[in-house]
C-alpha cells in the first residue's frame, strides 16, 4: 500500500507539472494539425511528434528539408508545409520553403511532399532573416499570409498564393515587427493578431523566451499593443512566459477545435522535470477583453464545481445537515468571546447518506462536505489535445461523479476507472470550463456537462453560447 | 530560432569547421550528423556598401526637433570597443557598472565629445561620429556595419545635447536598448538597462526628473554580445506622452 501510494503521489507530481506526456521533445514547433485522427507537429532539423489523442506524443513525424522551424496548414484536402532552410545563420541568409502533401501519415499511400518552392529570402544583408514562418489563411478573404522574421531586423509579411503555395505574384515584403521571432497570424472578430516571440532561446534554463501580441484592423498592420505601442517599436502584450518549471514558451500556434474551445501549441525551452530538454506544451487559450491569453492547464485539486447558469455548486443529492452554529439575536449587546466555528466535516455527515449510487444535483453552496470534490489526473494515460482524463470524486471518499447511458449523472461508491467515470475538462475562451465525460455508455454523442436548470445538472451537448454547458471551479 | 546564432556567434568562431557544425547541430535541434543542404545563390536586394548615409545624415550645427514622437535621434557616438562577449544575459547591474567604468573615455560625464575627436579607451584610438538617424533609434549594429568595424561584441559611448527652452519638470527619460545599457543626465545615473533586453520604445523609465533651462547632456553606453545592438531614448511626461518641446544639438 505504501508503495502503491508513492507511485500515486509520483504520478500526481509528475503530471501537475508535466506539459505533455511521452516524449515530446521538440524545438520550434509547428501548428499542432490533425490529420486523420491524429496530431502532428513538425520541429527544426526535421522530423516532429505524432499523438493518437493530444495528450501522449512520440516521434515519427516526416518532414524533408531539415532547415528549422516549420509550420502547417491544412488548406482544402491538402496539408502546406512551410519552412525555412536554415536555423538562423551568421550570414543571415535564408530561405522559406513551401511544399504540399495530401496526408501528414508517413505510413499512408498517399504520403508525398511536393518539390519545395522558394517563397521568400533574405541575402545576408537587409535587416530581416528568412527564417521562422507562420501561416494564416485568412478566413474573411480566402487570402493566404505568411510572417517571418527573427530578432535580426523585421519581421516581414507576405501574401502567398493559396492553390499554389507560391508568392503571390507582384508581391512584397511588408515589415510588421522588430525584435520578433517565430511570428504567426491570426485572426478574431474583426481583428488581426500578430503573435510573435520575444527573448533569448537555445540556453536551456537560462532561455528567456515569452510570447506577446499586437493587434491590428488590417493583416499587414500596423500591430499595436495594450498601451499603445507599435510592435515596429518593440510593443507586444504578454500571452503567455515562462510557467513553473517549464521555461521559455515560445513559438505560438492557434488550433481551433470548435467555438469556444481554442488551444495553443508552444514549446518551453526547458522543463525542469525532464533534464532541461525542450518540450512541446498545448495550453487553453483564453480571450480577454479583446486579447488572447494563455490559460490554465487544469490543475488537480479540491474545488466547489459551479455552474455559471446560476452561480450554484454541483453536489450530492443527499439531505442538508444543519450545522450546531445558529445565530444570536442580531443587534443584542454580546461579549462572548470570538472563535472560529468549526467546518462541518465528511465525518460529521456521511453516515446519513445511503452506500450505494447517489444522484447530484446543483444547490446552493454552503460549504459542505457533499459539496467538495476532489479531481486528480485519472490513473489512465490517454487524454485529449493538452490534458489527461479526470477521476472526480467528493472529497475524502471514492465516490465517483459517473456518467449514465441515459445522460445523467450520478455518483457511484468507488471509483474504477471505466471510461464513463474518466472526465475531460477544457477551459474555454472565456476563461469558464467545460466538463465532458470520456464516454457516454451506449452512445456515440459527446456531451457536456450541463445545467438543465438551475438545480438539475444533466449530459447535453455543448454549446458556447449557453451559460448551461459552463463552470467555473473555486477553491474555498 | 535564431538566437542560438546570437547567443553563439563569437564563440563558434573560434571553432574549427567541425566543431562547429557540432555545436550549431546541438544548439538548433538539428540531429547529430545532420548536414544543412547548401542554400541556393540568394540575389543582393539593396546596397551593400559601408556608407552612413544609408542610415543615418551627419549632424550639423544646427539645432534639430526630435523625431516624430520625441525620440532622440542625434547622437555623437564612439566607434565600438570590442569586447568578447558569448551570451548577453552575463550583463548584470555589476556587470554594466564595472564594465563602462573599466571602458570610459572619459569619467567626466558633463564633458562634449567634439565631432571627429579621436580618443583612446585602453590601446583602441577611437572616433566620434556625430549622426542623425534616420529611424526613431539609432541602430548601431548599422552603424558599426557602415563604419566597416565588426557587428558583434561591441561597446558603444554616446553623447548628446537636449535643448530646452524653459525647465521642464516631472518628465521622465525612457530608453529601449539591446542588449545592456546605462545613460546619465547631466552627469548622474538615470536608467540602467541590464540583463539581456531587447530595444523595446519605454522599456525603461527613470523617476520623474527635471530638465534644466538651456543644455542637458545625456551620455549613454549600449554594450552588445551576438545579435543586433540597437537604441530607442527618449522623455515622456507624467501621463506618458512624448515630450516634444526641446531640441537637439551635438554640441
Amino acid at each position: 500500500m505504501k508503495f502503491k501510494l508513492i507511485v500515486f503521489l509520483s504520478i500526481l507530481l509528475t503530471n501537475t507539472v508535466k506539459g505533455q506526456i511521452g516524449k515530446p521533445f521538440i524545438h520550434d514547433p509547428s501548428t499542432i494539425v490533425e490529420c486523420e485522427g491524429k496530431f502532428y507537429t513538425f520541429g527544426t532539423g526535421g522530423g516532429g511528434l505524432i499523438s493518437n489523442d493530444g495528450w501522449t506524443w512520440h516521434g515519427g513525424a516526416v518532414r524533408p528539408g531539415g532547415g528549422a522551424a516549420p509550420d502547417v496548414i491544412k488548406i482544402g484536402d491538402r496539408y502546406l508545409v512551410v519552412y525555412g532552410a536554415t536555423g538562423g545563420s551568421t550570414s543571415h541568409k535564408g530561405i522559406i520553403y513551401t511544399m504540399w502533401n495530401k496526408t501528414l501519415d508517413p505510413k499512408s499511400p498517399d504520403f508525398k511532399y511536393s518539390e519545395p518552392i522558394i517563397v521568400a529570402t533574405s541575402d545576408g544583408y537587409e535587416e530581416n532573416d528568412a527564417i521562422d514562418p507562420g501561416i494564416m489563411l485568412d478566413p474573411t478573404t480566402g487570402r493566404l499570409w505568411l510572417a517571418y522574421g527573427t530578432y535580426y531586423g523585421y519581421t516581414r509579411i507576405i501574401e502567398l498564393d493559396p492553390r499554389t503555395g507560391k508568392l503571390k505574384a507582384g508581391n512584397k515584403p511588408v515589415d510588421v515587427a522588430i525584435v520578433c521571432e517565430a511570428a504567426d497570424l491570426i485572426y478574431r472578430d474583426g481583428w488581426y493578431y500578430l503573435l510573435a516571440t520575444h527573448g533569448s532561446c537555445c540556453d536551456g534554463a537560462n532561455s528567456t523566451y515569452n510570447v506577446v501580441v499586437g493587434r491590428s484592423k488590417k493583416v499587414t498592420g500596423p500591430y499595436i499593443d495594450n498601451v499603445g505601442r507599435s510592435m515596429m517599436e518593440g510593443g507586444g502584450k504578454m500571452v503567455v512566459a515562462t510557467r513553473g518549471r517549464l521555461i521559455g514558451p515560445g513559438h505560438f500556434g492557434r488550433v481551433i477545435l470548435e467555438k469556444g474551445v481554442e488551444k495553443m501549441s508552444i514549446h518551453y525551452e526547458a522543463d525542469l522535470d525532464q533534464s532541461g530538454r525542450s518540450v512541446l506544451g498545448i495550453l487553453p487559450i483564453v480571450w480577454k477583453d479583446g486579447w488572447p491569453v494563455a490559460g490554465e492547464k487544469f490543475k488537480e485539486g479540491t474545488y466547489e464545481i459551479e455552474s455559471v447558469r446560476r452561480g450554484y455548486g454541483l453536489e450530492l443529492a443527499v439531505d442538508f445537515t444543519r450545522m450546531a452554529n445558529a445565530p444570536r439575536g442580531f443587534g443584542q449587546v454580546n461579549n462572548d468571546p470570538i472563535k472560529p466555528v468549526p467546518n462541518q466535516e465528511l465525518a460529521d455527515v456521511i453516515k446519513n447518506w445511503p452506500n450505494g449510487n447517489i444522484n447530484v444535483r446543483i444547490g446552493d453552496y454552503m460549504h459542505r462536505p457533499h459539496q467538495k470534490w476532489t479531481i486528480t489526473d485519472a490513473p489512465d494515460s490517454t487524454g485529449y489535445l493538452g490534458g489527461p482524463y479526470y477521476k472526480i470524486v467528493l472529497e475524502g471518499t471514492e465516490r465517483a461523479l459517473t456518467a449514465t447511458a441515459d445522460a445523467q449523472l450520478i455518483t457511484v461508491p468507488a471509483f474504477t476507472g471505466s471510461p464513463e467515470q474518466l472526465w475531460r475538462i477544457d477551459q474555454l475562451t472565456d476563461g469558464t470550463y467545460r466538463i465532458m465525460p470520456k464516454i457516454v455508455p451506449n452512445s456515440n454523442k459527446k456531451l457536456a456537462l450541463v445545467s438543465a436548470g438551475d438545480s438539475t445538472p444533466s449530459l447535453a451537448e455543448f454549446d458556447f453560447a449557453s451559460d448551461n454547458s459552463k463552470w467555473n471551479f473555486r477553491v474555498h | 530560432m535564431n538566437k542560438i546564432r546570437k547567443s553563439l556567434h563569437p564563440v563558434l568562431a573560434f571553432f574549427t569547421l567541425f566543431s562547429l557544425q557540432f555545436f550549431v547541430n546541438t544548439a538548433t535541434g538539428q540531429p547529430p550528423g545532420f548536414q544543412r543542404p547548401p542554400l541556393p545563390p540568394i540575389p543582393i536586394k539593396g546596397d551593400t556598401t559601408h556608407t552612413l548615409s544609408r542610415h543615418f545624415s551627419t549632424a550639423t550645427n544646427t539645432k534639430i526637433a526630435p523625431y516624430t514622437n520625441g525620440f532622440v535621434h542625434r547622437w555623437l557616438v564612439l566607434e565600438p570597443i570590442k569586447k568578447d562577449i558569448a551570451r548577453n544575459n552575463i550583463f548584470t547591474d555589476n556587470y554594466l557598472r564595472n564594465t563602462f567604468q573599466t571602458d570610459n573615455f572619459l569619467d567626466n560625464y558633463l564633458v562634449v565629445p567634439k565631432d571627429g575627436e579621436m580618443v583612446k579607451v585602453g590601446n583602441q584610438d577611437l572616433k566620434w561620429y556625430g549622426l542623425d538617424s534616420k529611424t526613431f533609434n539609432f541602430n548601431l549594429f548599422n552603424f558599426s556595419y557602415d563604419i566597416n568595424k565588426p557587428k558583434y561584441g561591441l561597446l558603444f559611448w554616446l553623447v548628446t545635447v537636449i535643448d530646452c527652452p524653459e525647465e521642464i519638470q516631472n518628465v521622465r527619460m525612457t530608453a529601449g536598448c539591446n542588449s545592456g545599457g546605462m545613460f546619465w543626465l547631466n552627469g548622474k545615473e538615470v536608467l540602467m538597462l541590464s540583463g539581456d533586453r531587447d530595444m523595446i520604445v519605454d522599456n525603461v523609465a527613470s523617476p520623474l526628473l527635471t530638465l534644466k533651462k538651456g543644455k542637458n547632456i545625456i551620455r549613454g553606453a549600449v554594450i552588445n554580445g551576438p545579435g543586433m545592438a540597437n537604441f530607442c531614448l527618449r522623455f515622456i511626461d507624467e501621463k506618458g506622452k512624448p515630450v516634444k518641446s526641446i531640441s537637439i544639438s551635438k554640441n
